[in-house]
């Protein structure tokens, strides 16, 4: 990847406080303020997956709140992003701006300001910063088995995204594609840190089975994934046998090659499960004996192995 | 025609490709493209309509080159006839060993076999060959097709349940090793796939 290149070798100043920072996967930063109180800081905008700019600005800062949501923590203020075209009218902008307060106010935190460019693709989203206790903080790296594994949104939206774009797409698919998108996590966060899972991440560029390879990677555990238990909106399959599967996927396969392993051939569906997500669900590590306690699908199970994801 | 879809991103290649066989009743269409997602998004795209592609690596691109229509007809008066005795065993869901063109391979033999002067009087599938009679295989209208003019279809038990298939049979019926063996030694020829 390009971006690994240019970050090789350059040092970021750290310290003592910065309990998580770019290293692995993780989804946001996390600073202590003291023994009850971190921060969670995170940055994330996208360019329109759909036409209307109210839906558009939701799904944007869906997107962006879920990484304090991945972490554990509870978004507290944010900030607008937005890069726009001077020569689209100001109606559009607003709407973009009025889709972004209705998420932010929905997660019970505060707009406090925002920065705008001018560019000729727009693009939206948001920097939040969220509060977490530091013993409470969810990292992506699973650290034992015995665990289940959920998936608390379908996966596909990037699929209907580009049929979307193909003019291909049915309503109905649309409709359900964006009820995902501007879905927040924060509900199923929240039972998350109640039920005491012990890893989580959000689902997103890299589809279900990259984010579930970064969770397991060098670790001592193996993911076992059902296939037929992974929840999907039901017309990416048949989209994806057209062909309307955005390149991302593509690439998502071929970054998990040799690391996630099917059992059987499962067809198009294999493709759903690598599409990169806009504002997916949180993929969550649950204790077996808890596992009855947190009502979202689900897909998988820990077990003892080296650092595998099987689909079966 | 050749359609040059080079430097495009995913879906327009795949939109200039539809748009081109739209235009064309019966022949080749080549396109071109430049990434392996547009590559496999076309291919796809393609293989759903019911064309045959073949693709052919080149300096920095692909060529896809895709046909479309020339399924023979038989004249209706030599209709062929379900022979007594060839059992066709399929022991893998592809025509020999690479994959890829395997699959293709075997979609265009079963196409071609509901042409052939005489057919089959069954089809047994055995080990990955399951996976052509149950859900997810694109052949099961041809299989339909041929069972409805007397072609008995058979898939092993026994491998339908090793691949957790047993409840997505799409097309035939089961049998077990007893009756395997049985059409095997009673057939005039068995034709292994």
């Amino acid at each position: 990847m390009d971006l690994a290149h240019a970050l090789e070798g350059l040092e970021f100043p750290l310290g003592g406080e910065v309990l998580v920072a770019s290293e692995g996967f993780e989804d946001a930063a996390v600073v202590r303020v003291n023994s009850e109180l971190a921060l969670v800081a995170t940055l994330d905008f996208v360019t329109p997956v759909v036409d209307d700019p109210f839906v558009f600005g939701e799904i944007a800062a869906a997107n962006a709140l879920s990484d304090v949501y991945a972490m554990g923590g509870r978004p507290w203020f944010a900030m607008n992003i937005l890069c726009i075209p001077c020569r689209l009218p100001v109606e559009y902008m607003r709407k973009i701006l009025e889709g972004g307060i209705s998420k932010v106010r929905e997660a019970g935190a505060y707009l406090v300001g925002g920065h705008t460019v001018d560019d000729p693709e727009p693009k939206y989203g948001l920097c939040v910063v969220g509060r977490v206790r530091p013993e409470k903080i969810l990292r992506n790296k699973v650290p034992r088995s015995s665990c289940r594994v959920f998936l608390t949104k379908p996966v596909g939206t990037g699929i209907v995204v580009t049929a979307i774009k193909a003019d291909m797409a049915s309503d109905k698919a649309i409709n359900e594609a964006v009820e995902v998108m501007r879905t927040l996590n924060r509900e199923a966060a929240e039972r998350m840190v109640q039920v005491g899972a012990v890893a989580a991440t959000d689902v997103t560029g890299f589809g279900l089975l990259g984010h579930a390879m970064e969770m397991v990677a060098e670790t001592g555990f193996d993911m076992v994934l059902e296939a037929g238990k992974v929840p999907i909106v039901e017309e990416a399959l048949d989209y994806a046998s057209f062909g309307l599967i955005p390149a991302g996927a593509y690439e998502n396969m071929k970054y998990c090659e040799g690391k996630v392993f099917f059992e059987k051939d499962i067809g198009d569906l294999k493709m759903v499960l690598f599409d990169p997500q806009t504002s997916g669900g949180l993929l969550v590590v649950v204790p077996e004996e808890k596992a009855e306690d947190y009502p979202y699908p689900e897909i998988g199970k820990i077990v003892s192995g080296e650092g595998r994801v099987v689909v079966r | 025609m050749v359609v040059d879809a080079r430097g495009y991103p995913c879906p327009k290649p795949v939109l200039m490709t539809k748009e081109a066989l739209e235009k064309v009743e019966e022949g080749v269409v080549e396109v071109l493209v430049d990434n392996e997602a547009s590559k496999e998004n076309v291919k796809r795209f393609v293989q759903r309509q019911g064309c045959d592609v073949e693709v052919r690596e080149e300096k920095g691109y692909f060529r896809l080159i895709i046909t479309k229509g020339y399924t023979c007809e038989l004249p209706a008066a030599s209709s062929p006839e379900v022979g007594k005795g060839k059992v066709i065993l399929f022991l893998s869901d592809s025509m020999g060993e690479e994959r890829e063109l395997g699959t293709m391979l075997l979609r265009a033999f079963l196409s071609t076999l509901k042409e052939a002067s005489s057919l089959p009087s069954k089809l047994l599938f055995v080990n990955r060959g399951v996976f052509l009679t149950t859900e997810g295989s694109k052949v099961i209208d041809v299989l339909k097709e041929l069972e409805e003019r007397g072609v008995e279809i058979y898939s092993c038990g026994t491998c339908l349940e090793y691949f957790g298939l047993k409840d997505k049979l799409l097309v035939g019926k089961i049998t077990n090793m007893y009756d395997t063996v049985e059409n095997l030694l009673q057939s005039d020829s068995v034709v292994r796939i």
